[in-house]
């Protein structure tokens, strides 16, 4: 059966998903950074996590912005095959949801036109970056996280050697968040992708920052690599705010993929303490 | 730790900032101006080509921030740190034009530290990612400067009890280093 949905639907909810998850942190990142609270041995890292808990309050009460920077509006969309839109075309309902939503939230317009040449300001925060998946069925998921600069600009990507492994990967890893140090706004998110190609990984190391914290990977192999790289993440005293300190990171996620047999690709793309993810189903 | 935090007053005076040191809690109160990218190239521009600035130089504290816009009845939006690193080209201009302070977040350039303690300037440190509670410091908010770049205009603000840390002092320190050695245990 096929099932129509209006792209107006989808402009809607890109709108309202806009807007709460700038404003509203969710439960996971609360949690996570009260357990961190307690955990943290320096003075001043615990200064800083009292004022991110109390910034997520205010934020949430007084409907403004958790971070200012409200990001590069990146979606995702697991599309049924079932389904056909109606009424015009996805990226543009995409797009438009981005407007308004940055518009009537009174949200930061963060985006220039022509990267390079000319960098002017679009205004209202388009394009969104979109990502869609064909899936079996009649729904659509929509999940959309708006991705801070500071944090992004901390992420890094290597082609390594086959030979290099599971060794090469934590160096890798370790590496990226001392350079990072206090600039991505710690306590960070850690999303990692091995395998694929060179921008496929990417794509991997974005998307595992989907995930919930505490969230493991399915595959028990996995799981275990993403505690013990978190464990030595946490060894490194950069600490909240970088002013040194035990919580470097909430969590680190592992994504990974197929790869060719001479390459070894590898990303590491760090999520700032403003972690905003919401998820919708139409 | 259990140290006072210091109140002080913007713009800033070397007696004032010679009083500070790498680590101190501190709560700023009094007149600041926003400058990031776009502003600091503008306004390195101008400090070469000797032309007179938007706003008073001397002592003057600039916090690195690109705000989100104000809803009705209200000042300004959410207005945390940008990371400095980006604007550490300027640093050295910004010094010659009378600046004394800057307030952002992330470690500096050796170049910078070194400019730091040449021109008894300071770095504070505002907390990334606390940019709604920051925005209850700021009481009063008006664009002085290239009003067309949107967040990036340079803004005055009024602050009170702005919650920093000394990140850089006058003498050389530096918390991110020295906290970070205090607690690696790798």
């Amino acid at each position: 059966m096929t099932r129509e949905i209006d792209v107006k639907e989808i402009t809607d909810a890109v709108k309202e998903m806009s807007i709460e998850a700038n404003t509203v942190a969710g439960c996971d990142l609360r949690k996570a950074l009260a357990v961190s609270l307690e955990k943290e041995e320096s003075p001043l890292g615990k200064a800083v996590l009292r004022q991110l808990l109390e910034n997520q309050k205010i934020a949430e009460e007084e409907k403004i912005p958790i971070c200012q920077d409200t990001g590069f509006t990146v979606i995702y969309m697991e599309i049924g095959m079932d389904v056909r839109f109606t009424d015009g075309s996805l990226t543009d309902a995409v797009n438009r949801g981005v407007r308004e939503g940055y518009s009537e939230g009174f949200l930061r317009k963060s985006i220039v036109r022509d990267p390079l040449t000319n960098p002017v300001n679009t205004g209202d925060n388009t394009p969104a970056i979109i990502h869609t998946d064909l899936v079996s069925g009649s729904s659509v998921k929509i999940t959309l996280m708006p991705k801070g600069g500071g944090a992004e600009n901390m992420s890094r990507i290597k082609m390594m050697k086959p030979s290099d492994g599971v060794r090469g990967v934590r160096d890798f890893i370790l590496e990226t968040v001392s350079l990072a140090g206090g600039n991505p706004c710690p306590p960070i998110i850690i999303g990692v992708g091995v395998g694929g190609t060179f921008d496929y990984v990417a794509y991997l190391a974005k998307r595992s920052l989907l995930r919930k914290i505490g969230e493991r990977n399915r595959d028990p192999e996995l799981a275990a690599l993403e505690k013990s790289f978190l464990i030595e993440v946490n060894k490194l005293g950069i600490g909240p705010g970088g002013v040194g300190g035990r919580i470097t990171a909430l969590d680190l996620f592992l994504e990974v993929f197929p790869r060719h047999i001479a390459t070894f690709p590898v990303a590491v793309n760090i999520q700032c303490n403003a972690a905003r993810v919401k998820t919708r189903l139409l | 730790m259990g140290k006072p935090v210091k109140r002080v007053e913007a713009p800033l005076t070397e007696s004032v900032i010679k009083l500070l040191r790498t680590g101190d809690e501190v709560l700023l109160s009094g007149t600041i101006y926003t400058a990031r990218d776009m502003a600091h190239a503008r306004l390195v521009k101008m400090i070469k080509a000797k032309d007179k600035l938007p706003f008073e130089a001397e002592g003057s504290v600039i916090y690195y921030v690109g705000p989100s816009p104000a809803r009705a009845g209200r000042v300004i939006g959410s207005a945390g740190p940008t990371t400095s690193y980006r604007m550490d080209s300027f640093v050295s201009s910004m010094f010659d034009a009378g600046m004394k302070g800057m307030i952002g977040k992330g470690s500096r350039s050796e170049e910078v530290k070194k400019l730091i303690k040449e021109n008894c300037g300071i770095y504070f440190g505002a907390t990334g990612g606390a940019a709604a509670l920051i925005s209850g410091s700021i009481v009063e908010s008006e664009i002085v400067a290239f009003s067309e770049l949107g967040t990036e205009a340079v803004r005055r603000l009024k602050v009170i009890n702005l919650p920093l840390l000394v990140v850089n002092d006058c003498y050389g320190g530096d918390l991110y280093t020295e906290g970070v050695e205090q607690y690696r245990r790798l």
